[in-house]
């Protein structure tokens, strides 16, 4: 394979979340102009700073990026649309630091807003892709909960992964979520209580799913140079990966795409998984936060519940892991919950945590999962960040 | 001893359940699985070029994009996972939670969600039903391997229309198919049996079974029909037909008035009062001529050809009212209509056994006899050449 | 001699003054009312239909009305000389050119329920006739001959056309009583009760379908399925029979009244 260029004289910075709501009656393009208003208020940018523009949202139509600069007034001359979800942060932040690196674009805004209307969620679902109508939906309908459910109950029965495992990964994300002011569930979350909330889809229980909100979320891509200019801290992208529809054969999901790339992951690094200071993970169900443990590289395909019996994920952990409390406690509003890891990842290492500071972390590794088009999640990504 | 269906019981006062259809969305190639399954094939699409088995269904092969064509596929399976979906926003499946599903890796080659039966077990061999939900589309139905369907199963009983405990109303009682098909629907278990007979015609004394007047060619005559049945009804087998060979043209207006707009004198009645069952059908004998006409019965053909085209139009208006709406295709039939006609010829209590077999298998077009099973598979692979050599 | 004003008045003010009463022989014309049934290799009588245009609707918001179908031999109706082959060629042989004083005629009632009560096949022969004649007077001439067996009382019931496996059973006449009505009695025709004027077996008899048969051919006319009989006086009553002016028809479908003298 060619080597990979790195992305040298690329920084991200100014990682902006737009407070998330339950329920909103304002659409997806308040939230993106919202979280632009944000963006310039921490950057200090003026709108027509702005040259390039990457959007990713669930809840926009019939817009895409395109209705949404006119929408919001942005004339940039690169401009990237990504309908993948919980894997569109990771994606955004390829695109984006590929077209600053190359001089398409200088000052590039990526964006991520949902709303969440009392009625939305269904909607969502019912046009969410054609083979989910054709071949999924009229199963139950139990949207992404029975999918997971099927993909959690296979995965309990291989790897003797136990719904104490699950716990505890989601007790950690609820206890690291208490600190931070913008999440949604913040209330104290026992072993106890997640093991007696009531099933959803078997083997998925209450507390294994997250909350469908509205938020949106942003941040920057500039050249080191502007970001000096700004006065603003800035993370440099140690490497990415980034893989599709990986191993089809796969009766059903047991892994990710990233372990087909995780050795490229690391070795772009020059680092390991040791090196980690904080790991924010796509968290829709715990099930997939444990295939990412193993499938980036913190521990073997099939050790997970011994990593996991014998891992801290807390802020002062041995793995900080979704410190501001993920998906699952702090709430999925649509792909903007594609982009909260990397929010999160960015923040912890820019020292500019919405909750507790992981202590000392200079480096933070983001990971996206997205789109159940059928049975499993079709994109996966990965980055590394670092502390500039 | 009265004949009348025991009233079902129900608090007088509660809201009527008002019954859904399960989503309803479709790709173009899932509706093309969907015209397959109606008559019990298991097909999956498979590549012309390369062998490879699909699915869910696509539009063209993902190992080296050439083309796709059905193909009846092995029914057996394995159960990789299971869950139990006890929350919905559907308002379908809301009304039958909890829900069971699974994963199943199909001996075809793909893997594929489906609905379980509850004897199923993760890790068991599995057989597949291809089946109509409730909205007319495919949907998967995973039994054990060998099971024979439990048709008490909450699940199952959503693709199949049990005969056991219903009402049933069968149209012509006077003719030897509608007398086979009031017995096999009495042994299948039917709770109170309407059967038509049309005056001057007397009904024969069959224990358990009901006799009203009824002619499909008049219109007050069906609607005092169904106002004498009154209360629920959950199936109707219309089996009235009008048989003559030759171009008299009192026979061509009296087959259509039976055959066509009797159909419609009884769909217009029925309708309203299928709507709503929690699990009804109209099933519709009727002649394999509908598909390519028999020269000698000029104008039975065309009432059957016309009728075919108005049970289409029944099914789609019942498609979101919860009804199944039912083909059964025959060859002719050995009675005193086809004496004539050689053999082989489909005999009445075949006719009446194929009812209950589309009913509790959940089919939608039934071919009974060789005669019919052959049309199908002519008819389906060139029209044209059946039609052509139908009238040779 | 009462001109004819007078005759006229008399008998509109004796029908207003209940001095002449107005019988209907009539049945109620509907779907289920039954129509003759033919071996199967014949063709078939088609029953009265009837389908709604229109009831204060959306396709008649002020008016109601229907459209009808039925054969001409259907419900109580009227048999004109070309129904049979035999009256095939006899002058104004169909409906539409009987001459209309025909549709006014006296008619003379003989009573053969008893034995109709007792033998459902009951023949009415020539000898039966003389007998009557012998008790009740001469069959005037051009007199409608009205046979009552009180077979309107079956209507609504499979016994009305009494269908068995060997045909219908309904009591009617012989060639031999034909003959003697139609050339020895010169009567203006044949009124039943029954669905035909010929015998539910007729078509078994020596000669069959007699009534059918020398009616026709000699320009004689049949009633059938006729009710009220039994309210008629032997002698006295004046049959008004029209039937509708169908071009070319053989029969049609009507209102039979009948004037009777008396309260």
């Amino acid at each position: 394979m060619r080597k990979r260029l790195r992305y040298d004289d690329v920084v991200v910075c100014a990682p902006v979340t737009v407070p998330y709501e339950r329920y909103s009656t304002q659409t997806a393009h308040w939230w993106a102009g919202k979280a632009l208003r944000a963006l310039s208020q921490a950057t200090g940018l003026e709108r027509d700073a702005i040259d390039g523009f990457c959007f990713a949202s669930f809840s926009a139509g019939p817009d895409t990026a395109v209705g949404m600069i006119q929408h919001l007034g942005l004339s940039p001359r690169w401009l990237d649309h990504l309908p993948t979800g919980g894997a569109s942060g990771v994606m955004a932040l390829r695109r984006a630091a590929r077209a600053v690196q190359c001089g398409d674009a200088e000052v590039v805004a990526c964006v991520a807003a949902d709303t969440n209307q009392l009625d939305s969620f269904r909607k969502t679902l019912a046009n969410f892709s054609r083979f989910s109508q054709d071949a999924v939906y009229p199963y139950g309908f139990g949207g992404p909960n029975a999918t997971f459910a099927l993909i959690t109950d296979n995965y309990m029965r291989q790897y003797g992964v136990t719904r104490e495992d699950f716990g505890k990964l989601c007790v950690a994300q609820r206890q690291n979520a208490r600190s931070n002011p913008l999440a949604l569930q913040r209330g104290e979350l026992t072993l106890e209580a997640y093991l007696k909330a009531r099933p959803i889809s078997d083997p998925v229980h209450l507390y294994d799913c997250v909350m469908p909100c509205a938020g949106a979320e942003a941040f920057l891509v500039t050249t080191a140079k502007v970001a000096e200019r700004l006065g603003l801290q800035t993370v440099r992208v140690l490497s990415t990966i980034e893989r599709h529809n990986a191993y089809p054969d796969d009766l059903v999901q047991w892994r990710g795409g990233w372990a087909m790339d995780v050795d490229d992951l690391w070795r772009m690094a020059g680092i390991g998984p040791q090196d980690i200071d904080t790991l924010q993970v796509y968290d829709d169900y715990p099930v997939i936060v444990a295939m990412q443990l193993e499938d980036l590289g913190f521990c073997a395909k099939g050790d997970v519940a011994q990593f996991i019996r014998r891992t801290n994920f807390g802020i002062d952990g041995d793995l900080p892991l979704n410190t501001n409390g993920g998906q699952l406690s702090a709430g999925q509003a649509g792909a903007a919950g594609g982009f909260q890891n990397m929010t999160e990842g960015l923040r912890q290492i820019l020292r500019q945590p919405l909750g507790d500071q992981v202590p000392n972390a200079r480096r933070s590794l983001v990971s996206g999962f997205g789109l159940v088009n059928y049975d499993r999640g079709v994109c996966t990504a990965a980055a590394i960040l670092e502390a500039a | 001893m009265s004949l009348r269906p025991k009233p079902e019981k129900r608090d007088p006062l509660a809201r009527k359940v008002e019954r859904h259809v399960p989503p309803g969305q479709r790709s173009r190639a899932a509706h093309a699985l969907a015209a397959r399954a109606a008559t019990g094939r298991f097909v999956l699409q498979q590549c012309a070029d390369c062998q490879a088995v699909t699915y869910p269904p696509r539009d063209v092969c993902p190992q080296c994009w050439g083309d796709l064509v059905w193909q009846d596929q092995p029914r057996g399976a394995t159960l990789l996972a299971e869950t139990t979906i006890r929350a919905t926003t559907d308002l379908y499946f809301r009304q039958l939670l909890p829900w069971r599903i699974g994963t199943v890796a199909l001996d075809a080659g793909p893997t594929a969600i489906a609905h379980l039966s509850p004897t199923l077990a993760v890790g068991a061999r599995a057989e597949i039903r291809l089946m109509l939900d409730k909205g007319g589309n495919a949907a998967l139905f995973a039994l054990a391997a060998g099971e024979t369907p439990d048709m008490t199963d909450t699940q199952w009983r959503e693709f199949v229309v049990p005969v056991r405990g219903s009402t049933v109303l069968v149209t012509d009682a006077g003719h030897p198919v509608g007398r086979a098909v009031v017995e096999a629907l009495k042994a299948a278990g039917a709770a109170s049996i309407v059967a038509g007979i049309a005056p001057p015609a007397t009904a024969p004394a069959i224990e358990g079974v009901r006799f009203v007047s009824l002619d499909l060619t008049d219109t007050r005559s069906v609607s005092e029909c169904l106002t004498d049945i009154a209360g629920p009804l959950d199936i109707v087998v219309n089996t009235a037909r009008f048989v003559r060979p030759g171009q008299g043209l009192l026979d061509q207006k009296r087959a259509l008035d039976v055959g066509v707009l009797g159909l419609l004198r009884l769909t217009q009645g029925c309708g309203p009062m299928l709507r709503g069952r929690p699990s009804a059908a109209f099933v519709d004998v009727i002649s394999a001529t509908a598909l390519a006409p028999d020269a000698a019965y000029p104008a039975f053909s065309a009432a059957e050809a016309a009728r075919l085209s108005l049970l289409h139009s029944f099914r789609h208006e019942m498609r979101g009212a919860n009804a199944r709406v039912i083909s059964l295709l025959v060859g002719a039939v050995d009675d005193a209509d086809h004496q004539s006609v050689p053999l082989p010829k489909v005999a009445p209590a075949r006719i009446g056994k194929g009812v209950v077999e589309a009913l509790e298998q959940g089919l939608e077009t039934h071919c009974i006899g060789d005669t019919a099973t052959e049309a199908m598979q002519r008819w389906s692979a060139d029209p044209a050449l059946f039609i052509r050599e139908n009238s040779l | 001699m009462t001109a004819p004003t007078q005759t006229l008045a008399a008998l509109t003010s004796g029908i207003a003054t209940n001095g002449i009463t107005v019988v209907d022989l009539t049945n109620t014309l509907s779907p289920d009312f039954p129509v003759i049934v033919l071996p199967s290799e014949f063709g078939q009588c088609e029953p009265f239909r009837m389908e709604t245009v229109s009831r204060y609707d959306g396709t008649g918001p002020a008016w109601y009305w229907n459209n009808i179908s039925m054969n001409e031999h259907t419900g109580t109706h009227f048999d004109a000389p070309a129904h049979w082959i035999t009256g095939k060629d006899v002058p104004n042989g169909t409906v539409d050119t009987l001459p209309p004083a025909d549709f006014i005629h006296p008619a003379v009632v003989v009573d053969i329920s008893a034995e109709s009560a007792a033998d459902e096949d009951f023949i009415l022969t020539r000898e039966f006739l003389e007998k009557w004649e012998a008790r009740n007077g001469p069959i005037p001439p051009r007199h409608w001959v009205l046979l009552r067996t009180d077979w309107h009382k079956r209507v609504g019931t499979l016994s009305y056309l009494n269908l068995k496996d060997d045909g219908a059973h309904s009591p009617g006449p012989d060639a031999g009583a034909m003959r003697f009505l139609v050339h020895e009695r010169d009567c203006v025709g044949l009124g039943v009760e029954t669905v035909g004027t010929d015998a539910g077996q007729a078509s078994h008899f020596e000669e069959p379908l007699p009534a059918h048969a020398i009616l026709h051919g000699n320009g004689r006319y049949g009633l059938q399925c006729l009710t009220n009989i039994d309210q008629l006086p032997t002698f006295g009553a004046v049959i008004i029979a029209t039937p509708l002016k169908i071009q070319g028809g053989s029969g049609s479908p009507l209102r039979v009244i009948a004037l009777v003298p008396g309260g």
